[in-house]
């Protein structure tokens, strides 16, 4: 999942932004761009981190090979 | 009796009939036999010393305490359940059975157990391999990798069947559902137990779910298309020292320690520390707890969104009060020079009116002196006299006012202004110094 991936680097930017924004240096136009750009990336990770659709798999190996299975969660 | 007939106590004495020789091998065989059958089977304790480990998988060592020595073999069949290692200096109590060893004329102790002598040899056995490991540095934090900010994809090696993995099932879908979970399942006790979990550490790092169904299923695949669980926990539920004990094995530490992806250790309960838990990147006392790291990463993260949240709206509300207060303050320095304007022009105002009352003043001022000059001019006119009957005469045609008739000569030509009118005339005699008339 590529959100999943760039939570990090989402996390490193949002960083950077409030950083940016902190520091009183921008313009009115450039601060309220940056705003927009970290509450968007703000709400995504946020979006990321609350998702409710999980997996559940056994990983088997049968000579040498990797394969997964389905989980039925309910008899364990 | 003859003379060289051997004699005891002055009796002779037939040598053929008492005297006894053995070979070695009846005499060993003799001493063996009461050796053997005296003691059977006995408990000894002492002090472990010159032990050797033979590549048949025998050992042989010497047992000694301040008095004596007593030889000590252990065979490879006996040896093979011993978890902790023997090694000189160590107090042991063993049991076997004395047994003489003919070829060597040795009596020595065939052990069939061996137990550290005041500790448990499970407890020796962790402490050794504890030592072993500590010093090859398996357990220096310098090693111990970080988990991920997030991670997204837990790989678990515990039984499948046990309490375990329910609980930290339950935990993450009630805590983090964001999290997918892949189980290599595994025994966790018995024989094959420490050598299952090694593999699934080590299958967890072969592992990319790229390479099988989820290909087609879920992964789109990018470039970089490597994707490894995020984190390996190892785990089993509580149970006694001796059902934890595939956690304390060297093979499975050696797994742990070699993992790329980084590990949590949670076995047993919290009174159980394991050398897996030791070596594991992070350690936490029970599955369950496992399982609320992830979720506590979760939560910590989106408290840190909301704090980014904040932040930013606070950030932007600072540049907005901020501007606010520069506009305020230019529009204050924008104001004064208006001010002063208004001042100049009120100074102005003042000044003018001030000019109008001046020059009112003055008009007034210089209008009743042109009147009172007027009335003397009015006063002093040659006009007003005439009124009264006087004359002005001027001799023509200069005009020049005649006031001393010496000035004329008969026939000179005159003019006489009276109040009304006027008349030429010529002179007809000049009366120089006529008194005037009384």
């Amino acid at each position: 999942m590529k959100e999943k991936q760039s939570l990090e680097e989402d996390i490193k930017r949002l960083q950077k932004i409030v950083e940016e924004l902190a520091s009183g240096k921008l313009t009115l136009g450039d601060s309220l761009k940056k705003y927009e750009e970290g509450v968007k990336l703000a709400q995504a990770c946020s979006a990321t981190l609350n998702e409710a659709q999980r997996k559940v798999e056994l990983l088997m190996k049968k000579e040498g090979k990797y394969s997964l299975e389905k989980l039925n969660e309910d008899t364990t | 009796m003859p003379e060289n007939q051997p004699q005891l106590f002055g009796q002779p004495v037939n040598l053929e009939k008492t005297r006894h020789v053995y070979t070695i091998s009846q005499i060993t065989q003799d001493i063996k036999g009461i050796l053997e059958n005296t003691f059977g089977e006995v408990w000894v304790e002492g002090e472990v010393s010159n032990f050797k480990a033979y590549p048949s998988g025998h050992f042989y060592f010497t047992l000694k305490d301040e008095g004596a020595l007593l030889l000590a073999a252990m065979f490879k069949n006996a040896n093979k359940d011993v978890k902790f290692k023997i090694e000189d200096g160590l107090k042991v109590i063993c049991s076997g059975r004395i047994e003489v060893y003919a070829p060597r004329g040795q009596y020595q102790l065939i052990v069939e157990k061996i137990e550290p002598k005041g500790i448990g040899s499970q407890q020796l056995a962790f402490e050794q391999l504890k030592n072993k490991l500590f010093k090859e540095g398996l357990f220096d934090p310098k090693h111990k990798k970080e988990l991920p900010l997030m991670p997204f994809c837990a790989g678990i090696v515990t039984s499948s069947a046990g309490a375990a993995v329910r609980d930290i099932l339950q935990i993450l879908k009630k805590g983090s559902p964001c999290v997918d979970v892949i189980i290599r399942p595994v025994r966790v006790q018995g024989e094959q137990a420490a050598r299952e979990i090694a593999e699934a550490v080590h299958d967890f790092n072969q592992f990319t779910p790229l390479e099988t169904i989820r290909r087609e299923e879920k992964c789109p695949m990018s470039l970089t298309g490597f994707k490894q669980v995020d984190v390996i926990i190892i785990c089993r539920g509580g149970g006694s020292a001796e059902d934890l004990w595939s956690f304390n094995e060297e093979i499975v530490a050696r797994a742990i320690y070699n993992s790329k992806i980084p590990t949590i250790s949670a076995v047993g309960h919290q009174i159980n520390v394991t050398i897996s838990d030791l070596v594991a990147d992070v350690f936490v006392e029970t599955p369950s707890a496992a399982a609320k790291v992830i979720v506590d990463k979760k939560n910590a993260l989106l408290a840190e969104m909301d704090g980014y949240r904040y932040e930013l709206s606070s950030a932007v509300s600072d540049t907005l009060h901020r501007l606010r207060n520069t506009l305020a303050t230019l529009k204050g320095m924008l104001k004064s020079p208006l001010d002063r304007l208004l001042e100049k022009q009120q100074l102005l105002d003042e000044l003018n009116s001030n000019l109008a009352s001046h020059i009112q003043h003055a008009l007034d001022m210089a209008g009743e002196k042109f009147h009172s000059l007027i009335e003397r001019l009015e006063a002093l006119s040659p006009l007003a006299v005439l009124s009264r009957g006087y004359s002005l005469s001027s001799l023509m045609p200069e005009g020049r006012i005649i006031k001393d008739a010496s000035e004329l000569k008969p026939k000179d030509l005159i003019k006489t202004i009276l109040a009304k009118g006027s008349f030429l005339s010529s002179v007809q005699e000049v009366i120089k110094d006529e008194s005037r008339p009384s």
